[in-house]
């Protein structure tokens, strides 16, 4: 354990992600605390003005400030990141654990299911699952969560499948260890590695596919300050206002990255077959 | 083994939509919508039959070809579809050439010149590639290129056929804006993936054999670092078959993604379930055509 | 001991050409922890016709002595090369990658112990023995596949105008090495170095490729450098030896005065642990591990774990003398004995 922290902490990128992404949850945190105007609040006489001293990234169509606003999206892009990858997480690996370790007929269904969600691109399906269900914060989460399901799913039914013909998977069934006791203790901690990398990954798709659906209309509700709506509302304004599309969307950037950084980092701390620098 | 996805997928298709609140009639009529005449339409586009009829009708023409008319424009669902799919082809052609020329050469030399300058260069910038949301970047290409510079317009489209320039005009921008967030996927794969078959003994074997580094590279090398990458290469394209549906929107581009969007907007089932038929099955033609390109550059696979 | 064996077995005519002499070898990596001394000075030569044995455990500097040798090793920045080395009187240690690369293949070739990864998988084996004559000799793609066939056939492959179109993960382990085989010998060339060839095979299929190897060197007449841990595949197929430990050698002769009376410590200890089928006694083990290259003592390295062990071992590092005529060790003991006298 304490070398696979030991070879990430040398991974100067992925520390700086995860700086970044420290920062970020603060700032989602204590929204109201540190972010210097209300997010909501209109001001007739102060729309679309441009980075000054008392607004930093300026002002939108209907004067409020941006950096509030960003700083509360914050928010949003967390709570989507944690949940639709919480619902992805739990319903993929329950289907690939069950498809791997069961098999038969189970798997031939689940891996059938998976393939056909991975013939659509994410941004479709996710779009088609939002006009069934409406536009809502809520609802984002969930189409996403779904949308996000299959990734998960392959990788647990893989790492199960990998793990299901080791002898000591089948010395604790002949104790008479159940499947669910077994699946808890000895395969679930196999998996945990690929798992958690990629969980690091799906919260950056999370929030790009939460900005793309709002951008398109089918996301959040409008008054939500998302990252997504922001850079919605942007585009009308790009040729008068560009700051309302940059700064969100430079934050939306650098919270991706970081998640992506992060990812790779551990999922090179992880990997056994690290490639040797010193050796 | 496609048949039973596609099979699957048809099902999926016609049966998502009708999960969609509102049915074609509805947004059909809008603020005149009366029971009377509802019941009329309904009755003309065979909305009034049981559910798994109206699945069969539906199948049985898909199979001869006919997908129906829009319930909206009346124009052939088929027709509609052929008219957008030159656009979003020409995108995902764009996208594989900057990924040929491109990509994957920079993350062959990347992973030649490990730990280098242009190591880390070409590592940094396939980072903000998938990084960027793509659409944002669309948007900054706007603002600089459209807005600014005024270089390039900020939207539309005309055929290649018709008029090469200004159709590289329309596309540079937008295919520039997808090709780097697939080119950055395809380039850190072929990165990691050559730098895995470049530290394999039977490269050491060959250099030991007094293999010159060209074909070291080019000729013991590429072909075994290319097998995962035609397989990504191969996901990323079929993703933009439906998934480019944001660029379209931002660059006003009559393509496959506007017109799904349009059909979703609408409900208009029988254009509805043809994007999502075509798109998905569009998606496993090419993983079928990655399949047969894998097991010829993967001889385990053949014998 | 056979006829046979002890025709190969006797030492070796002093008028044999020389084809490989290696002076002073050293190759040091140089690393975030420090310097590894990994080869400390190794010389040795090697004649046409002859093979040698380098013997040691992991981590010795067999290997690394060998890639040394090859080019291989030697070309980074952090991989410094000292000494010299001649090939058939040229010495090769400061000619240029490019030099170096032409001996490769076709003057001097080496195989490895896996023979599985050692073959391209996307690539025929017919293709990849073929590759050798059109690199370094230049000859067509019809005439190099007839070479393959051929070398497929010398080195016992049966049907091997079909099997040269075969992949790598067709071939049974064996086969793959023989395939392996057929490769470096394809050119002819003078010097074959064998870094433990048969370790990942089965016992059975091992003696079939020494004696494959042993066939294949009185035909050519080429010299080997086989390199070993196991003392029986040095009674087996070499005619000298060298024991390495540590990065030096600690004892060099003729295959029948190494076993029949070792010198070096280490070497009484190595023949120790060889089990004597129909004896009882128990296997003596040396005690210990080789030491951390990094940081390696100034005296004898074997110190530590030598039982005969003497004040001025932990001082100085014993050079390599000659004691009989082309038995060389290097300990203080052989020094105190002749003193002694």
């Amino acid at each position: 354990m304490g070398e696979i922290w030991y070879r990430f902490r040398k991974n100067k990128l992925a520390l700086f992600g995860f700086t970044v992404l420290v920062v970020f949850i603060i700032l989602a945190l204590a929204a109201p605390i540190i972010a210097p105007y209300d997010p909501f609040q209109m001001s007739v006489g102060e729309t679309l003005q441009s980075p000054n001293p008392s607004h930093i990234f300026g002002t939108d169509q209907f004067g409020r400030d941006i950096l509030s606003r960003i700083i509360h999206g914050t928010r949003i892009s967390f709570k989507v990141g944690i949940i639709s990858v919480g619902i992805s997480v739990v319903l993929g690996v329950a289907m690939g654990i069950s498809a791997g370790y069961f098999g038969g007929w189970i798997d031939i269904v689940i891996s059938r299911i998976i393939d056909i969600m991975f013939s659509f691109p994410d941004i479709f399906l996710a779009l088609v699952i939002m006009a069934i269900l409406g536009t809502s914060l809520t609802n984002v989460m969930i189409a996403i969560g779904i949308v996000y399901t299959p990734i998960f799913a392959r990788i647990a039914r893989g790492s199960t499948l990998t793990v299901k013909d080791n002898a000591y998977i089948e010395a604790a069934r002949s104790i008479g260890v159940g499947d669910l006791m077994t699946i808890i203790r000895h395969i679930l901690p196999n998996i945990l590695a690929p798992l958690i990398v990629q969980i690091t990954l799906s919260f950056g798709f999370a929030i790009r596919s939460e900005a793309a659906l709002s951008f398109l209309g089918l996301g959040v509700e409008p008054d939500v300050p998302s990252w997504g709506i922001m850079l919605n509302e942007g585009k009308d304004w790009l040729e008068l206002a560009w700051w309302v599309s940059v700064f969100p969307g430079l934050a939306a950037t650098l919270a991706i990255l970081s998640f992506n950084v992060l990812g790779d980092g551990l999922r090179d701390a992880l990997d056994p077959k690290l490639k040797n620098e010193s050796e | 083994m496609a048949i039973p996805i596609l099979l699957g997928i048809s099902i999926i298709a016609f049966f998502l939509i009708r999960l969609v609140p509102g049915d074609t009639v509805t947004a059909l009529l809008g603020a005149n919508y009366n029971e009377e005449q509802a019941t009329i339409l309904r009755a003309k586009y065979g909305l009034d039959k049981p559910l798994v009829l109206q699945y069969f009708i539906w199948f049985k023409n898909v199979l001869v070809g006919d997908l129906g008319n829009s319930f909206f424009t009346r124009e052939p669902v088929l027709a509609a579809i052929a008219d957008r799919l030159p656009v979003t082809l020409q995108l995902m052609f764009m996208s594989f050439l900057y990924s040929i020329f491109i990509a994957i050469p920079l993350g062959t030399i990347a992973a030649i010149k490990r730990n280098s300058v242009l190591d880390y260069g070409a590592s940094f910038v396939g980072l903000l590639g998938v990084s960027v949301p793509n659409f944002w970047l669309g948007t900054l290409f706007i603002l600089f290129f459209s807005l600014n510079l005024k270089w390039f317009p900020s939207g539309g489209f005309i055929s290649f056929f018709e008029d090469p320039v200004q159709n590289l005009q329309y596309m540079i921008m937008p295919s520039v804006a997808l090709g780097a967030s697939v080119g950055a996927v395809v380039m850190r794969m072929t990165r990691s993936s050559m730098l895995e078959v470049l530290g394999q003994d039977y490269i050491k074997m060959a250099e030991a054999k007094g293999v010159k580094d060209r074909r070291l590279i080019i000729h013991h090398a590429l072909k075994n670092g290319f097998i995962p990458v035609v397989t990504v290469l191969g996901i990323q394209l079929g993703y933009l078959l439906g998934g480019s549906v944001v660029i379209e929107k931002i660059f006003s581009l009559p393509g496959v993604g506007q017109l799904s969007l349009q059909a979703i907007t609408n409900r208009d089932y029988a254009l509805m379930q043809g994007c999502i038929l075509l798109v998905a099955s569009g998606f496993v033609i090419i993983n079928l055509i990655v399949d047969i390109i894998y097991a010829f550059l993967n001889p385990r696979i053949r014998y | 001991m056979n006829q046979n064996k002890k025709a190969i077995g006797k030492e070796v005519s002093p008028m044999k050409e020389i084809v490989l002499e290696v002076k002073d070898l050293k190759t040091h990596f140089r690393t975030r922890k420090g310097v590894v001394k990994a080869v400390d000075g190794v010389s040795f030569k090697v004649h046409k016709g002859e093979t040698f044995a380098l013997v040691g455990e992991s981590g010795c500097g067999k290997s690394v002595t060998c890639m040394t040798i090859m080019g291989l090793i030697g070309r980074k920045k952090n991989e410094v090369v000292s000494g010299d080395i001649l090939f058939k009187e040229r010495n090769i240690t400061n000619i240029s990658k490019e030099e170096r690369r032409k001996l490769r293949g076709k003057n001097m070739s080496i195989i490895f112990q896996d023979p599985m990864t050692s073959l391209n998988p996307v690539y025929t084996v017919g293709s990849q023995i073929a590759e050798m004559p059109m690199i370094h000799e230049g000859k067509s793609q019809s005439k190099a596949k007839k070479i393959a066939v051929d070398m497929l056939g010398k080195v016992g492959i049966p049907s091997p105008e079909k099997r040269v179109n075969e992949y790598p993960h067709q071939f049974s382990g064996g086969m793959r090495q023989r395939g392996v085989i057929g490769m470096s010998l394809a050119c002819n060339p003078e010097l074959l170095i064998a870094d433990e060839p048969t370790t990942a095979l089965d016992v059975t299929i091992q003696a079939q490729i020494l004696e494959l190897l042993r066939k294949l060197k009185e035909d050519s007449k080429s010299a080997i450098i086989m390199i070993t841990h196991d003392l029986g595949v040095v009674a087996e197929v070499s005619d000298s030896v060298g024991v390495m430990y540590a990065g030096t050698l600690v004892e060099k002769a003729s295959v029948k005065d190494l076993f029949k009376n070792p010198m070096h410590p280490y070497t009484k200890g190595l023949l120790k642990s060889i089990p004597k089928p129909g004896s009882k006694e128990r296997l003596t083990i040396i005690e210990g591990q080789p030491p951390d290259l990094h940081n390696a003592p100034k005296g004898c390295k074997f110190y530590p774990r030598c039982s005969y062990a003497m004040e001025k071992c932990k001082e100085e590092m014993p050079q390599l003398i000659e004691i009989e005529k082309n038995h060389k060790a290097a300990c203080w003991l052989n020094e105190v004995k002749e003193n002694g006298k």
